[in-house]
């Protein structure tokens, strides 16, 4: 794992370790379908971190659940425990990269951090993305992830506190050569 | 039968009496009976005709074209079989609703084949088949598919036994199919192509519902469905067809009245640099359409394509839709014209306030929790109740589901909404009271049965006190339908309700401290009855032996989860009783005892 990758303000190695499962959640209760690769290499930490926040967990705890209650139809139950819980624009984006034939689309809520995010893409697509330094960008590599925000603009992933992006991301694409560096110097 | 009594022919010096004397007066009037029955299609007036006299009741018997059994286990199929001899439609319903909350152990019965075995012979012109909470296998199908060549509608909600095995059945030997309607029911994964399976000719198919059935299509050979199918109007898509292929299928089927639109979301993989289709132009295409639903895995980028049939809308259907307020606010805007709407609660109040201020027109409203779990707050409140009630004065039909309410909103309700006939609301935590005031939610629905006289359908919830039920017994006259969880305070409060509400017929109750002398105070009404519920109260084995002693024609059934844990505790499961002019069932598993 990359130890000086710094996002935001938040240096902090334990949000960024990778594992599987919700923040928060003892086992993985949830089992999403994670629309990437499954990363070979994934620690199972159970319920030591709580992650960035910016997903609260599926549902607090249940206390000891009533049998049947509220009265809805089984199959609208599990209609909707299937779905995660999401915010308003942060969930299925387009992820475009450059020489690709396909794009492909992935579900940000299925990620914690920056780490995860860049890790998929990598996996996704089969590239080195590398690291991430405010000053320099993605230097080092020939490919750099960015995004569309609310507004239009296109920006250099990792460039927003990981919170922020998540509510603000419309669709990544994953530029390839000069134009990349470009953006890195914004 | 010859000789007419043709009074119009004004050439005949004489009437022929020979040939009128052949028939019988009593013949006669059954053939004139015969003809003037055929009108009567409401079973209720149909009821009524046949206790008239034998004449009445065989005139009758003979022309009912459309059965309907509230309740599999009333009567038997042999009996129907043997009196009603000229059936083209039948419409079962099997399970209490309360199994639809799992509170009903598998296997506890409502098995179709007995009836099919029964219809084989005596109903060989069946066109229309219609099955709620039953239990059908593959077999059933098949052999439905087989022997009722005439076969057109099949419609089943919430049904399982089946899977796509089933469907195949059905898709390649039912030649005549016009109406195949999946409706919540539960449809195993046989990995069946059942799709494939219709004939390769034209197809008759006006209808086809399958958004329950969760395995995967042949795309491919669903487009060919549509493509020779020129009468479909309805079709109701499932969550493995993205909104590329339902596109595809629109373009194909442009005169759809009712659109289930599947997962309106893309697919993973889309061909980099093809264009996106136009989806707005291929609503605008749809004409017709004014009904929709679906939205299984909305991706609300897509909400704008619906903009060009909003105003015709009639039915929307956003009960899978994870939309909020705004979201649902850019379409909801255009829908003047909606009577019913179903939503999730993640619109929050504030949708429902932009609801409020666009249908007038809105009859029908249900608004599903996004989450179960017992929270002080929730995204809809009184708030959101109160505004509806305001802007939706017409409403005839209720479903809410919140985390509070007062009793202020509910009471404004009744006064805004006189033309209620249902109203279900859900306050998901348990014994909640008015988070304003503290009190329970007695006057709430109090109001409800007194202020709107046209009430048939009630669902009560949150802290209530004998006193809720004391207004029901007291205001709900025309109820029908009562259901009651974790609430009232003592035998009293079902007292009241069954001495007040003469027209009740379906009563469920459970988790409520109700006891052997409220079930007793019933014993007049229970014939009248199709059905009693009571899980989770206080009711003992004698009192429902004495019941069952008292009212032989009452079938009654103590369900417990397993079958050997029913001795033990001091109270009833579940207390399960119906009329029936059977007897006790043969089919009962052994959890089920029937006294």
């Amino acid at each position: 794992m990359e130890t000086n990758m710094v996002f935001g303000n938040d240096l902090n190695l334990k949000a960024t370790e990778l594992r599987l499962g919700l923040p928060g959640t003892e086992e993985s209760e949830q089992l999403q379908s994670i629309k990437n690769n499954k990363r070979s290499s994934s620690e199972m930490d159970l319920a030591s971190q709580k992650g960035t926040g910016k997903q609260e967990s599926e549902a607090p705890a249940p206390k000891a659940q009533v049998v049947g209650w509220p009265p809805v139809r089984s199959y609208r139950k599990n209609a909707l425990t299937k779905r995660p819980e999401s915010d308003a624009t942060g969930f299925f984006v387009k992820v475009s990269m450059d020489g690709a034939p396909y794009l492909r689309k992935i579900d940000l809520n299925v990620y914690k951090n920056y780490l995860d995010l860049l890790k998929a893409l990598e996996n996704m697509f089969k590239c080195t993305i590398g690291v991430y330094s405010e000053r320099e960008g993605y230097n080092g590599s020939e490919f750099a992830p960015t995004y569309e925000d609310k507004d239009g603009d296109w920006m250099l992933v990792g460039d927003v506190p990981w919170d922020m992006f998540i509510v603000s991301c419309k669709r990544l694409r994953v530029m390839k050569g000069s134009e990349a560096k470009g953006l890195g110097c914004l | 039968m010859s000789g007419s009594l043709d009074h119009s022919d004004k050439g005949q010096t004489a009437p022929d009496l020979s040939i009128q004397m052949a028939l019988s007066s009593d013949q006669a009037l059954e053939i004139v009976l015969e003809n003037v029955l055929c009108f009567l299609s409401s079973r209720h007036d149909r009821n009524a005709a046949s206790l008239v006299c034998k004449s009445w009741y065989r005139a009758e018997a003979l022309t009912r074209s459309e059965l309907f059994i509230g309740n599999c286990y009333s009567v038997s199929p042999q009996r129907v079989t043997q009196r009603f001899r000229q059936v083209r439609s039948v419409s079962i319903k099997g399970k209490p609703r309360f199994s639809d909350f799992s509170l009903l152990p598998r296997n506890w019965g409502a098995y179709f084949a007995t009836w099919l075995v029964s219809m084989v012979d005596v109903y060989r012109g069946l066109e229309k088949v219609y099955l709620k909470r039953m239990c059908i296998t593959d077999d059933d199908l098949a052999f439905l598919a087989h022997n009722f060549p005439a076969l057109k509608d099949i419609v089943l909600v919430c049904c399982e036994g089946f899977g796509t095995s089933g469907l195949a059945f059905v898709a390649s030997e039912c030649r005549n199919i016009r109406v195949l309607d999946l409706i919540d029911c539960d449809v195993s994964d046989d990995d069946e192509d059942w799709i494939s399976w219709f004939p390769e000719s034209s197809t008759s198919l006006e209808s086809l519902t399958f958004d329950c059935v969760e395995s995967p299509i042949n795309f491919e050979a669903l487009e060919r469905l549509v493509i020779r199918s020129p009468s479909l109007k309805k079709l109701c898509l499932n969550e493995y067809i993205t909104i590329g292929q339902l596109y595809r299928l629109m373009v194909r089927a442009p005169q759809l009245t009712h659109l289930g639109t599947g997962s309106f979301s893309p697919s993973e993989l889309v061909v980099h640099g093809e264009q996106e289709p136009d989806y707005a132009a291929a609503f605008a295409a749809c004409k017709s359409l004014i009904c929709l639903s679906g939205f299984k895995e909305i991706v609300p980028d897509h909400l704008a394509a619906l903009n060009p049939v909003c105003a015709n809308l009639v039915t929307l259907n956003f009960s899978y839709a994870h939309i909020n307020a705004e979201q649902l606010k850019s379409v909801i805007s255009r829908c003047v014209k909606l009577k019913s709407l179903w939503v999730l609660d993640s619109i929050t109040d504030e949708g429902l306030q932009a609801v409020a201020a666009t249908c007038k027109d809105l009859l029908e409203l249900r608004v599903f929790p996004t989450d179960a779990a017992d929270d002080a707050d929730g995204p809809v409140t009184e708030v959101g109740l109160l505004a509806i009630s305001v802007g939706c004065r017409k409403l005839r039909s209720v479903l809410y589901f919140c985390q509070r309410m007062t009793n202020t909103a509910v009471t404004a309700m009744s006064k805004n909404c006189p033309d209620l006939e249902v109203f279900r609301l859900c306050i998901i935590g348990l014994h909640r009271p008015d988070p304003v005031t503290g009190e329970a939610m007695d006057e709430g629905f109090g109001a409800i049965v007194k202020n709107c006289k046209k009430l048939t359908r009630l669902a009560v919830s949150g802290l209530l006190t004998d006193k809720a039920f004391c207004y029901i017994g007291q205001y709900g006259k025309l109820l029908r339908t009562l259901s009651v969880a974790f609430a009232g305070d003592s035998d009293l409060g079902l007292r009241y309700v069954l001495k007040g509400c003469p027209m009740l017929r379906k009563l469920e109750i459970r988790d409520s401290p109700f006891g052997d002398l409220a079930l007793h105070s019933g014993l007049h009404h229970y014939y009248n009855m199709r059905f009693l519920w009571m899980s989770s109260c206080r009711v003992t084995h004698k009192a429902c032996e004495q019941i069952a002693r008292q009212l032989p024609r009452l079938v009654v059934e103590m369900i417990s989860k397993d079958e050997d844990k029913e001795e033990t505790s001091e109270y009833v499961e579940t207390l399960y009783m119906y009329r029936s002019l059977e007897g006790p069932r043969a089919d009962a598993p052994g959890f089920v005892r029937i006294l």
